[in-house]
């Protein structure tokens, strides 16, 4: 009896009294006030959707994707941004995904272990999280200027694929490195090849992680701004792009340049091509979740 | 010991003549060697695959084996035993190496295999490890159909021929072939524990090796599927060499010709080899005192 008495608490009904009930009470409060950080953060992911949808919800018809920019508020429509979009976005990935691949599998597989290798895995860390306009300075120096492609959908993929290949290639790599141990043993001890191991196993292992990544990466590149106005993508575009070397814009530069304008109504279809744009995000993002539970699973 | 020369697995060393691997199995006769004061080690009579002459390895400043010299006979199964970390398992290892894959892995004397060092500057490690093949301690199939993950280790080492037939003859060999045989596209994951181990020997089976090397191949599983794997050990024995690591002492008692001994002779030191001989002899008649301890169970 005296030993219960000396640390708190009631023998009897085993409630907590004492230093346990203040631990416990403590617990307690932790869940609330860490519930109230998260909920400032939905709620304001909440006002902001139901402001967006408010504004813009009215102007989303089939009129509204496939009309030209306008003066006309109610005439305008995203037709050129989408396909702008769509074009800088295939040769961004043609160009991000064999780059990230091959250079995960060089650092995780082929690399030597030295200082070399741990300053450029630091390097690559740090270019994650370079603030995008860099990349836009670097592709008007280099892509439009010296290589004279001009504000061009080339020269605008060539700077989105350095933009996301920091974050391409280590999302790769941790795919890699997530494929077992014991797969590249059993693949070597029959006499298979480094390369072969990795073409074989390592690679078919690692794809849904290296996909995931990419596909995250790409809904990025569909709604950076600022690198892409940096090249001089800030134009009106009235026709369908045909060419790598057109001038083009993109749905996130056509929002931009709909909220600079005064007139209420420009807003609402700023609102509207956010609304589309969260969409196609949203629905990469899944796309991107899906991929990665059912390989998870397996 | 300090006398032997060390060196790096891949650095030249000027003292290996012929590398190449001989086309047709030659067999090293044997005769006992006699070292004044040599340990109770017995050279086995038959022709060896392997000749090892003072082994010694080193994971970075440890060392991790230390001299062993040994022979493994062809066509018998020979057992290593001892207790956790005695470095059997690093031995095993180094027959097909294996060891190349840990960084800062060092080699020293020789292991010789039908008289060509494995550790020659000029040996290629797929050269070495297609002839010897390897089964680990958890059943690691692909993640692929059972017919890849028997006809991959074939394809890459270019085998020519109907790769069906030869999947089913592995299959076969490996005593698996009846519980798969209508769904060899299911995924090799999808097996029992036991069946997966077979599929692994089955694969290693179809590179058609000369050697395998089995890495306690039976530690994760049950009593019956272990004892499927204890008879496919003998069977396999008519045609091929094979070197196993076991924690389990009935087991290599029950499949081996030859039992191999090894202990950390010294607190912190290397693993040695202790005492090699007859299965039946190590067992019943240990001529080391160690030997006799631990198969009794009086320690490890």
């Amino acid at each position: 009896m005296a030993a219960t008495e000396a640390i708190g608490g009631d023998l009897d009904t085993l409630s907590a009294s004492g230093a346990v009930a203040r631990r416990q009470a403590v617990s307690r409060a932790s869940r609330y006030v860490l519930l109230a950080a998260t909920l400032i953060g939905v709620a304001v992911l909440a006002f902001l959707t139901y402001d967006t949808l408010d504004a813009g919800a009215s102007r989303i018809s089939w009129d509204f994707v496939t009309s030209y920019p306008s003066r006309f508020a109610d005439r305008a429509g995203l037709r050129s941004s989408i396909l702008g979009s769509a074009w800088i976005l295939v040769p961004t990935v043609a160009l991000a995904f064999p780059i990230s691949i091959s250079t995960a599998i060089w650092i995780e597989e082929f690399a030597p272990k030295n200082a070399l290798l741990t300053i450029v895995k630091l390097n690559l860390a740090n270019l994650a999280g370079v603030p995008s306009i860099i990349y836009g300075i670097l592709g008007l120096a280099l892509f439009v200027r010296f290589m004279e492609l001009g504000p061009s959908i080339l020269a605008g993929a060539f700077t989105l694929a350095l933009m996301i290949l920091p974050m391409t290639v280590i999302a790769s790599q941790e795919a890699i490195r997530q494929v077992p141990p014991s797969i590249r043993e059993g693949s070597l001890a029959l006499g298979a090849s480094h390369w072969q191991t990795v073409w074989n196993h390592v690679l078919p292992g690692a794809m849904p992680g290296i996909m995931t990544g990419i596909i995250l990466a790409v809904s990025r590149a569909i709604g950076e701004t600022a690198a892409l106005i940096m090249i001089g993508a800030f134009t009106f575009i009235a026709f369908d792009n045909t060419s790598l070397f057109d001038d083009f814009t993109t749905v996130p530069i056509q929002i931009y340049n709909w909220t600079i304008r005064p007139q209420e109504a420009f807003r609402q279809n700023a609102a509207g091509a956010i609304i589309l744009l969260m969409a196609a995000v949203l629905t990469l993002n899944l796309i991107a979740a899906i991929i990665r539970e059912r390989f998870r699973r397996e | 010991m300090d006398g032997t020369e060390m060196r790096e697995s891949k650095v030249t060393s000027p003292r290996l003549v012929d590398v190449r691997m001989p086309e047709v199995r030659t067999g090293e006769s044997l005769t006992p060697e006699t070292q004044p004061g040599a340990r109770p080690i017995i050279e086995p009579p038959e022709p060896a695959v392997f000749t090892l002459r003072n082994l010694n390895l080193w994971y970075g400043h440890k060392q991790a084996i230390s001299d062993v010299t040994m022979n493994f006979p062809a066509q018998r199964v020979a057992a290593l035993i001892g207790p956790s970390g005695c470095g059997k398992s690093t031995l095993l290892r180094c027959l097909n190496r294996m060891n190349d894959l840990i960084p800062g892995v060092r080699v020293s004397g020789q292991a010789n295999y039908h008289g060509v060092d494995v550790y020659a500057p000029k040996v290629d490690p797929v050269e070495v490890r297609r002839r010897i093949g390897m089964v680990f301690q958890k059943p690691n199939p692909f993640p692929k159909s059972i017919y890849e993950n028997v006809a991959f280790g074939a394809r890459v080492n270019g085998y020519r021929g109907g790769m069906a037939e030869h999947v089913e003859r592995s299959l076969r060999q490996a005593a698996l072939w009846d519980e798969v045989k209508d769904d060899l596209k299911k995924s090799g994951l999808a097996l029992s524990g036991g069946q997966q181990q077979r599929l692994c020997i089955a694969r290693a089976l179809a590179v058609q090796p000369d050697v395998i090397l089995m890495d306690e191949p039976c530690s994760a599983l049950d009593p019956i599927a272990t004892l499927k794997i204890e008879d496919l050990i003998r069977e396999l024995a008519q045609q091929f060499t094979i070197i196993i690591v076991t924690h389990n002492m009935q087991q290599a008692a029950r499949v081996s010709d030859y039992t191999a001994f090894m202990l950390l002779a010294h607190e912190g030191g290397p693993g040695e080899l202790i005492e090699y001989g007859h299965t039946n002899d190590v067992f019943t008649l240990p001529k080391d005192k160690r030997t006799e301890d631990y198969i009794t169970g009086r320690f490890g």
